[in-house]
């Protein structure tokens, strides 16, 4: 961990920790008063907390020019990156981090030469559907690694994570707990239910936090589409392609619909919103990684249409190369904040829930 | 060139921003000279957290019932009775309205703080603190057609007979002149001025700091006043309180508030004792210790507390001064070792039994044979790792202003200003003649700003 960052970030805290004004905003305020003191982990966990929501800092007196320079979402944002980067593993990929628009757009440019190249060398002799392309085993050899090894990375990852910050044992209440918050998108809410501040200064508004719902129950519904093909497979062996009144696709058009709109509107709230309030270092590669769901959305949807059409065979490897770009980077990108934003509000609910004893 | 406004609107603050939303929504067209740059505005209210209120019954985050009576008891006790009882009573029964109106001028509210349920019941606290209310006000005053200018503050007001005929203000380097149908003063007090303070209290108000706006130096007042319009409260007065020594020399705000003092002993440049640092709780302590400390030798104080005391008072924006030894921390304080260690040890002798100490309530444990005495919490300072932090006094608001009516209308000469009303700080030398009752000061701006805003529009339109 960087401890110029982290001092800064605590710095700030132990101001914030004499004011209390902002207590009501979001779970970040009461989480800094329980403490008198702030550890490393502490901060590490409060910067996780964050959702960047940008409230405290509108409603701060003590923001630029004022001597004490207040800017929390900036100061937790840094180290919250920067807490991603140093739990990475393994360690080598960390710097993808700091590199994450470079990489993906080398990532998607090499999974689509690749997954292109190997459709072609592979292309099996019969098959319906994409599967006219691709075939099944070949998709489940290149997918089902790309999948499963980012996932074990992370849980290394967040197992770091849970030991820096002092989480206990797990209780599947404070997971429950966690889940429920995440699930409403309880602190951009903004404690008096208005929402946050993001793209028009100290206005407060549902933007933020409708779009981000859209693209997470977007992204979930592409998943349990994904899943629900999965089971039809092995289980029931009925085989892609779907009809437009089955699991995968019922899941997945809405959800490839919602992925498409809600990453297309944080993209959009994004260039308006002030980048000095996050890490402005790493604003390329957020963005990247918005616009890399985007793509996922989009081709997903496009190779949809595309059904039956010679187009399959480029639509394809594009739509496979966004989805395999967006698996392997999981654990260097944008995309863990999801994980350890879990992580953290778990381990709220486990310290809310020890305080109140 | 925007069209010349009916109504000026001097400060920017909770009472200016009040009486601009009022009188836009009766018709008229207002126009706000904030003297502070954007990320200043608001004056004093950046720094407020509530509004004291009467109600009869559960009030938005208002638990149980707090009347009329009640809270004007509460105003008698801390102002010894310099008030006057029916501009008092008017803001108080008037609060119970101002709620639900804040409300929907977007103003949000919290429950009662961590650290402050004594409030609960008396004190709505607004989300995000004062500023969060001043910005909310702004976009909402914004909406309803009210322009502000911001750098803009105001150097004269004209007189013809008992009518404002002329404001001038400078932006930009240069001087502009106004002349709106009526003018709402809301531009606070003095207290950023040193020098006035200094002419007021005495030479020690060179060494005061100044928890609020560096803005409120009393232009418009010294004008209004220079011209006869008629005054109240002590010119020689000013609320002050004891506030962390290292805060900034203005606009520290809440944050160098120190709740230290009942669980340690105070010492001067010295290293003497010089009050009783148990007399009562600290919220009904900290403000008669801004006197105390402003009587010391170079008006700082120095609070000494031990290990067993680190934890029991909320946590200070700056990290205390710590040692392992009484003679390592004087050295950091600077002062004198020797005396420190003979002023320790007197008290420690003094200590009697520590065993029904209990730091939320006044528990009697007491010096015996020591002056001055410390009548509460009086434990020895014995236990390592020691702390100190210094003292300093800080300027809260001063009580000079304009005297007003009912209708919150200011007079010169025994006759009302035709066009001019005044709110806020600026006024409430009326209402609040010494002491100080928290969230009264916003009670006053929102109450007497919205009077100002109705009549001012009434007149105007």
């Amino acid at each position: 961990m960087q401890t110029d960052l982290i001092q800064e970030a605590r710095r700030q805290a132990e101001i914030c920790n004499a004011c209390r004004y902002c207590e009501g905003y979001c779970s970040v305020f009461p989480a800094l008063h329980r403490e008198r003191a702030f550890s490393d982990g502490d901060i590490t966990q409060l910067a996780n907390l964050c959702h960047n929501c940008r409230g405290c800092y509108y409603a701060c007196q003590y923001t630029e020019p004022h001597e004490f320079a207040l800017n929390l979402p900036k100061a937790l944002a840094e180290v919250r990156h920067d807490s991603w980067k140093s739990h990475a593993w393994p360690q080598g990929f960390a710097t993808l981090f700091d590199k994450s628009g470079v990489a993906i757009g080398a990532g998607l440019l090499l999974a689509f030469t690749f997954l292109f190249v190997l459709a072609q060398a592979l292309r099996p002799e019969s098959g319906e559907g994409f599967y006219a392309y691709m075939s099944h085993g070949l998709m489940v050899a290149v997918f089902a690694p790309a999948f499963l090894l980012p996932l074990a990375a992370l849980a290394v990852s967040l197992r770091g994570y849970w030991g820096t910050v002092g989480g206990g044992s797990l209780a599947v209440s404070d997971i429950w707990d966690a889940c429920r918050s995440a699930g409403r998108m309880k602190n951009l809410e903004g404690g008096h239910g208005d929402g946050c501040n993001f793209e028009d200064e100290d206005r407060f508004s549902h933007a933020r936090r409708h779009f981000h719902q859209a693209t997470l129950y977007g992204f979930l519904l592409c998943f349990a589409s994904t899943s629900s093909g999965t089971v039809l497979h092995y289980g029931f062996g009925m085989e892609a392609p779907y009809g437009l009144f089955s699991l995968p696709k019922l899941f997945g058009v809405p959800g490839g619909i919602l992925l498409c709109i809600g990453a297309a509107g944080l993209a959009w709230l994004k260039t308006k919103a002030d980048r000095n309030l996050g890490a402005p270092k790493v604003w390329g590669g957020e963005m990247a990684f918005v616009l890399l769901l985007f793509a996922v959305s989009a081709t997903g949807l496009a190779l949809y249409a595309a059904t039956g059409t010679g187009a399959v065979g480029w639509l394809l490897p594009v739509h496979l190369g966004t989805v395999l770009t967006f698996f392997l980077l999981t654990p260097y990108s944008k995309t863990a904040h999801g994980f350890f934003r879990m992580a953290a509000l778990t381990k709220e609910a486990a310290s809310k829930r020890a305080a109140a004893i | 060139m925007a069209p010349e406004p009916d109504i000026v609107i001097i400060g920017g603050g909770n009472a200016a921003l009040c009486a601009a939303m009022t009188a836009a929504e009766a018709g008229a067209r207002v126009r706000i000279l904030e003297a502070a740059p954007k990320p200043y505005r608001g004056g004093n209210s950046r720094h407020t957290r509530n509004f004291r209120c009467m109600h009869s019954g559960p009030l938005g985050p208002l638990i149980d019932r707090y009347s009329e009576d009640e809270y004007f008891e509460d105003l008698l006790k801390v102002t010894g009775g310099k008030t006057d009882e029916t501009l008092a009573r008017l803001a108080i029964r008037l609060s119970e309205e101002c709620l639900p109106w804040m409300e929907a001028h977007g103003v949000r509210f919290q429950p009662s703080l961590s650290g402050t349920l004594s409030l609960a019941r008396t004190n709505a606290f607004f989300l995000g603190g004062g500023k969060g209310l001043v910005n909310a006000y702004y976009r909402t005053a914004e909406k309803l057609g009210v322009e502000v200018s911001y750098e803009a503050p105001v150097t004269h007001l004209e007189f013809d007979e008992n009518r404002i005929v002329r404001v001038d203000y400078t932006q930009n380097g240069e001087t502009h002149h106004v002349s709106p149908k009526a003018v709402i003063v809301a531009s606070g007090g003095f207290q950023a001025d040193i020098d006035w303070l200094t002419r007021a209290w005495g030479p020690a108000a060179q060494n005061f700091l100044i928890r609020g706006t560096p803005y409120n130096r009393g232009v418009v007042l010294a004008d209004l006043l220079d011209q006869g319009v008629e005054q109240v409260g002590d010119p020689t007065q000013c609320h002050a309180v004891a506030i962390d020594g290292r805060a900034p020399k203005y606009d520290g705000g809440i944050v160098t508030r120190l709740d230290c003092v009942p669980f340690s002993i105070v010492v001067n440049k010295h290293a003497e004792r010089f009050y009783d640092e148990g007399e009562d709780v600290w919220p009904k302590r900290y403000a008669i210790w801004g006197r105390l400390v402003a009587a010391q030798p170079y008006q700082v104080g120095y609070v000494i507390i031990d290990a067993k005391s680190i934890n029991l008072f909320m946590p200070s924006v700056f990290p205390p001064i710590k040692a392992d030894t009484l003679e390592e921390l004087a050295a950091k304080m600077d002062l004198p070792a020797d005396k420190l260690l003979k002023t320790v040890d007197e008290f420690n002798a003094a200590c009697g039994d520590t065993s029904s100490f209990h730091p939320t309530e006044l528990d009697g444990v007491s010096t015996t044979n020591l002056t001055p005495p410390k009548t509460n919490w009086a434990r020895p300072i014995t236990e390592a790792p020691f702390y100190g932090y210094s003292l300093r006094t800080g300027v809260t608001f001063t009580y000079l202003g304009l005297k007003v009516d009912e209708n919150a209308q200011c007079s010169i000469g025994n006759r009302p200003v035709a066009n001019m009303w005044a709110a806020g700080e600026t006024m409430a030398g009326s209402i609040l003649g010494q002491g100080y009752l928290a969230g009264f000061g916003m009670t006053i701006g929102t109450v007497f700003g919205r009077i100002a805003g109705r009549e001012a529009a009434r007149y105007a339109n």
